[in-house]
């Protein structure tokens, strides 16, 4: 063996025998860096002859290939293995809780909203709001209840002054009166809102949400507020079918005027809505009083249409299986977080209503 | 409105079923409310056996006895009769139960000590005799009866309960009922019995309407009816009494009362003998007072309908009668008052006074004024049937001139409002069937509205009364057209949307509270305006409308607090109030956020929230909304809910909009909480007013530096100010300004502190050479210098 392949040899133990990479490095540089032994080895080629030359080259770049290759296999073994050891003493407990983070809810009633006015903007509603603070003439006379009529004992007022002029609307409908007065028909609107009635009990509370409709244009008729409140209800409720039956009955600024249940039965402490043989009071409606629309500066000779009036509330219960009204307004940390929705579910068109 | 089926078969000929009437009753507009069985007086006594007659340990005379009334366990009852003993059969009345002797209510009571679940009664207490020496004693043959009820169990019926709405006070009577009914082809209407009693006295009494202003008497009709023996009603007007959930009096009462709800016909019978000299129906004097049958005294206003004799008020004309005139057990002679009443006068009236009665009740709906005579008719029927006596001429006064109202109706509005096509013989036919006389005119129809339907006024209420007969179902559905020609949502409401979902989605919850508030507390967030009081608030501690969100929403905090929630983020997105006019209102979303300190949680104290956190949440929900952070700054007065060191408002840069406040709230409303407010008008006039175009995007690959400068400041400089001079100094080449350190102590002047930030320079045209980084380096120190007095940091 010459002293050229001993010393190959001991190379080649030195790698394979070492599982240090500090000593993998330092054989590194005895082997291939500037001064190491390949470099060293090359330099001698200028003395020898031509012939030995090729010889002692082409062995020189074999066994420079071979060492290289040991290198790199035993450089990746040693650093998996320093790899390997050092994540075995990063062991951390996962368990331990997260960073915090708190996840914010949207009010079920907010939530139906949206609801409500992602069905009527796909058939041509759009929405409109009015004030809070109504005056007496907008929240009754010009909606046809007149002045010392019973019908005003239908809803408690709360006043803001003695002589009973401005007031808290009793309900949306004084955004009818304030759409029409401001534009021209044709009307196709929706008004979800606040409104209030001095009534505070297991079924009530002085404040409560409503959503107004009314559509009036030269041609539209009860068929038209059926296939409309048919539609909503179903689409609502998310179901294909839904029993539903309109009641006579009266409110002054429609004529006629009727009240929609719908089908319903309990099961397991459930309310299935759409079939069953009990009925639910859930909204009122009627084709719009032509004394409404004079004062409202619409010829009712041209114009006439319907109009409705939704339990906002009522409805998000039903859908949501909410049984306490009251607990809409009592802010509680764990009904909030319970009944609420994720900001990020917005109830749209092409994805559907509810998750 | 309450009757039974065999009320209404008074007036109806029918073999529609009771079920099949209801739901009848429902379709046509007249809702049933519910359906309960007659409550009959004497169905609740029961067959009882005395187990064990105990001795009361505190009364010699009195036992207490073991009573099995036919339930698993006996019940106690004290009893004093003297023949209470162990085994005895006897007659046993629950609580809630009522005495026919004295019209007793019984209710479960202590005794000497002992409580007492019921009695157990006497003949004479029951009114099968005198006897009233001991207890029922009942023979063997009851022996098997234990439990049972002890006058039978009869069939029971039903007490149908409607909700009438306001417009039909004609249903307010049965026959109004029946009348609707045999329209809608559940029968036919029966005529009214025709009266065979002679009217052979005089009636000798003399009546005036007096023609004031505002009279609210237009017709009085009377007789005077003499001789009668007043006395208990009968049992089947008992009945209808009971089933109309009132007492039985007097028959002359109960007569009265069941005329009212037969034909809504309310009348009046006064004692004759009482009434002085002459009967005057004239409006009040202020002052006036009268004791009213329902034993209250009223004092009246001026200009209160009242029928009145020589000695001053007799009643208040169609509320309620005065004491003084009123029938009783032994009146001989009376005076029969049917009248007509103007509806809103009444109503006003017995508002101011605060009065209900079913009197009231049904003339403020309107009675009928054609109905004088007929009821007058119908209650002298029954009295001298039940009562006996002679009756006089009937006397109507009358001052106004009732004529029905003629509609020219086109029978075609009907297929115009419904949208389905019908029948005009057949619209004619529910209009006949409901009173109505028509005559035609061509294509029109003379409608003649009968008197009892004051709510009739035009051409929809005829459509109305047809398309209620006929029934909603019969209305042919239309799809509605899924087309949209205006958006949805406008420019303001879009944003409303997005700043509710924004703010949710940064960990608050979301929050409806009243409009309404505390003025206490709400006082504390009033600044200057004015508070707006409630008139009739539901409760005083919700008495006026809020100024701002925050009262409500700490209130709540503090009672999530309470609750154990010590972490807390909510917020509410909705009106608060600036004055009591109709508008006067903003749109104001505000979050609060508490921290419970917890020392005990090291994890979490690593990352206590400050005031940066409520403004972090705050500037990203503007930025959600799209205002840029370059389009605001930070100023730092706020309202004096907040705390002054620890809060600031976010303006628009041209200083036009307020567009929000933030944080932590005034140490002496609320602790360690702190709370940002959006006002959303404004924010969205502001951008509707600085709409923006977005620009193709270009950013620029040159490289970039970063130079880190710090500057000695007084303490009380903002940040802000030394940033924006920064800005202004080359808006081309200085990209980005980073804070990154404030430091106070040591080494630093104690006036003063360091502000460090990170400059990042960059050129869009080419690659900045050292010369120009020192360039721009010095004139940045320089600058910085010069306007805002800091020193860099050597």
């Amino acid at each position: 063996m010459s002293d050229f392949e001993k010393k190959i040899l001991e190379f080649k133990n030195r790698l394979n025998g070492t599982q240090d990479s500090k000593e993998i490095e330092s054989i590194r540089t005895d082997i291939f860096s500037k001064n190491g032994f390949i470099n060293s080895q090359f330099k001698k080629l200028g003395s020898l002859s031509e012939d030995e030359k090729k010889t002692f080259a082409s062995n020189l770049n074999k066994a420079k290939q071979e060492l290289l290759e040991i290198f790199r296999s035993k450089a990746t073994e040693v650093s998996d293995k320093d790899l390997n050891e050092k994540i075995k003493k990063e062991k951390i407990d996962v368990t331990l809780p997260e960073k915090e983070f708190k996840i914010g809810k949207i009010h079920p009633v907010s939530q139906v909203i949206d609801e409500i006015s992602c069905i009527f903007s796909e058939i041509g509603f759009s929405v409109e709001e009015g004030p809070d603070v109504e005056n007496d003439y907008n929240n009754f006379t010009a909606l046809n209840t007149p002045e010392d009529h019973p019908a005003k004992d239908m809803h408690d007022t709360f006043y803001l002054d003695e002589n009973m002029k401005t007031l808290l609307r009793t309900h949306t409908s004084p955004v009818q009166v304030r759409t029409m007065l401001k534009g021209k028909p044709p009307f196709k609107i929706i008004a979800p809102g606040r409104t209030y009635r001095s009534d505070s009990d297991q079924t009530h509370t002085p404040m409560f949400h409503q959503l107004e409709g009314l559509h009036i244009d030269k041609n539209i008729n009860m068929g038209h507020l059926k296939g409309c409140l048919n539609y909503f209800i179903k689409e609502f409720f998310e179901v294909d079918k839904i029993k539903m039956r309109f009641r006579p009955s009266h409110f002054p600024f429609t004529e006629p005027s009727a009240e929609v249940d719908i089908g319903y039965r309990i099961e397991n402490n459930k309310i299935i809505i759409g079939e069953g043989d009990k009925w639910l009071e859930i909204l009122g409606c009627g084709m719009v009083h032509p004394n409404v629309l004079k004062n409202c500066k619409v010829d009712p000779k041209i114009y006439q249409g319907f109009a409705f009036g939704i339990g906002i509330d009522r409805l998000a219960m039903l859908k949501y299986g909410i049984n306490d009204l009251r607990s809409f307004f009592e802010c509680d940390y764990r009904w909030l977080n319970y009944y609420g929705f994720d900001p990020l579910d917005v109830p749209t068109n092409y994805r559907g209503l509810s998750k | 409105m309450k009757f039974t089926k065999d009320w209404l078969d008074v007036h109806l000929k029918t073999n529609k079923s009771e079920s099949q009437i209801i739901q009848k009753l429902n379709s046509i507009g007249l809702e049933v409310e519910k359906v309960e069985p007659v409550k009959n007086e004497l169905s609740e006594f029961i067959i009882a056996k005395i187990v064990k007659a105990n001795k009361h340990p505190n009364a010699d005379r009195l036992k207490l006895c073991d009573v099995d009334i036919g339930k698993k366990e006996t019940l106690k009852v004290v009893c004093g009769a003297p023949n209470a003993r162990d085994g005895l059969l006897t007659v046993y009345a629950p609580p809630g139960s009522v005495i026919p002797k004295n019209g007793m209510k019984l209710e479960v009571s202590k005794i000497r000590g002992e409580t007492s679940y019921g009695m157990l009664c006497s003949e004479s207490e029951l009114k099968l005799s005198n006897e009233s020496e001991g207890i029922i004693d009942l023979n063997d043959k009851y022996k098997t009866k234990i439990g049972k009820s002890f006058f039978g169990e009869k069939k029971v019926k039903n007490v149908i309960e409607l909700s009438i709405t306001p417009n039909r006070p004609d249903c307010l009577g049965v026959r109004g009922i029946a009348r609707d009914l045999s329209a809608s082809n559940f029968g036919k209407l029966k005529e009214p019995r025709k009266s065979k009693v002679k009217k052979n006295i005089k009636h000798n009494l003399k009546i005036k309407i007096e023609k004031n202003k505002n009279q609210a008497c237009s017709i009085f009709g009377s007789c005077i009816i003499r001789n009668i023996k007043n006395t208990e009603s009968p049992g089947w007007l008992k009945n209808r009494i009971l089933a109309l959930g009132l007492r039985p009096i007097s028959a002359v009462v109960d007569i009265t009362n069941y005329v009212m709800f037969d034909l809504n016909r309310p009348l009046h019978a006064y004692d004759l003998d009482k009434i002085k000299n002459k009967i005057t129906v004239r409006n009040s004097k202020k002052g006036e007072s009268f004791k009213a049958l329902d034993n209250k005294n009223y004092t009246l206003n001026k200009d209160m309908c009242v029928i009145s004799d020589d000695e001053g008020v007799l009643g208040l004309g169609g509320i309620i009668g005065g004491e003084r005139s009123g029938t009783e057990i032994h009146t001989k002679n009376i005076l029969l008052e049917s009248a007509y009443f103007d509806p809103a006068i009444i109503r006003k009236t017995a508002k101011k006074l605060d009065l209900s009665s079913d009197a009231k009740f049904r003339f403020e709906r309107g009675v009928d004024p054609q109905s004088v005579n007929a009821g007058l008719e119908s209650t002298v029927e029954l009295i001298l049937e039940i009562c006996g006596g002679e009756v006089s001429k009937f006397d109507v006064q009358q001052i106004r001139k009732f004529k029905d109202l003629e509609i020219k109706f086109d029978p075609k509005m009907v297929s115009k409002i419904v949208g389905s096509n019908i029948n005009s013989n057949e619209i004619k036919k529910i209009l006949l069937n409901l009173g109505f006389t028509i005559k035609a005119k061509g294509k029109f129809l003379d409608v003649k509205v009968p008197s009892w339907r004051p709510d009739i006024f035009g051409e929809v209420d005829l459509v109305e009364e047809v398309i209620r007969i006929i029934g909603f179902e019969k209305i042919k559905s239309i799809e509605p057209e899924k087309k949209r020609t205006k958006p949805t949502l406008n420019f303001y409401q879009k944003h409303f949307h997005l700043a509710q979902r924004s703010v949710a989605s940064k960990g608050y919850l979301e929050t409806i509270t009243w409009s309404f508030t505390d003025e206490m507390i709400n006082s504390k967030f009033r600044e200057n305006l004015e508070s707006i009081k409630i008139i009739n608030p539901i409760s005083s501690d919700l008495n006026v409308l809020r100024n701002s969100l925050y009262p409500n929403l700490i209130f709540y905090l503090e009672k999530n607090l309470n609750r154990g929630f010590g972490d807390q983020a909510i917020f509410e997105i909705g009106p608060t109030f600036t004055g009591k006019k109709p508008g006067q209102q903003k749109t104001v979303v505000c979050g609060i956020k508490k921290q419970f300190m917890d020392d005990d949680n090291s994890l979490k104290n690593k990352n206590l929230i400050d005031v940066f956190h409520i403004k972090k949440d705050l500037v990203q929900s503007l930025i959600e909304l799209g205002i840029e952070k370059d389009e605001f700054i930070i100023e730092d007065n706020t309202p004096s809910y907040y705390h002054p060191g620890i809060s600031g408002s976010i303006v628009s840069k041209d200083g036009n909009f307020v567009l929000g406040y933030f944080g932590a709230l005034h140490p002496k409303i609320i602790l360690n909480t702190f709370g940002f407010e959006i006002f959303l008008e404004n924010l969205v006039n502001y951008k509707s007013k600085n709409i923006k175009i977005k620009e193709s995007l270009t950013f620029s690959d040159y490289q970039k530096s970063d130079r880190d400068f710090a500057f000695l400041v007084n303490k009380d400089s903002r940040a802000q100010d030394l940033s924006e001079v920064i800005k202004k100094i080359d808006k081309d080449l200085i990209k980005e300004i980073k804070i990154f350190d404030v430091y106070e102590g040591e080494n630093i002047p104690s006036d003063k502190k360091s502000i460090a930030l990170k400059v990042t320079i960059q050129s869009d045209h080419k690659t900045l050479n050292e010369n120009d980084l020192t360039n721009i380096t010095k004139k940045i120190i320089s600058t910085v210098e010069e306007k805002t007095g800091a020193k860099l940091r050597s």
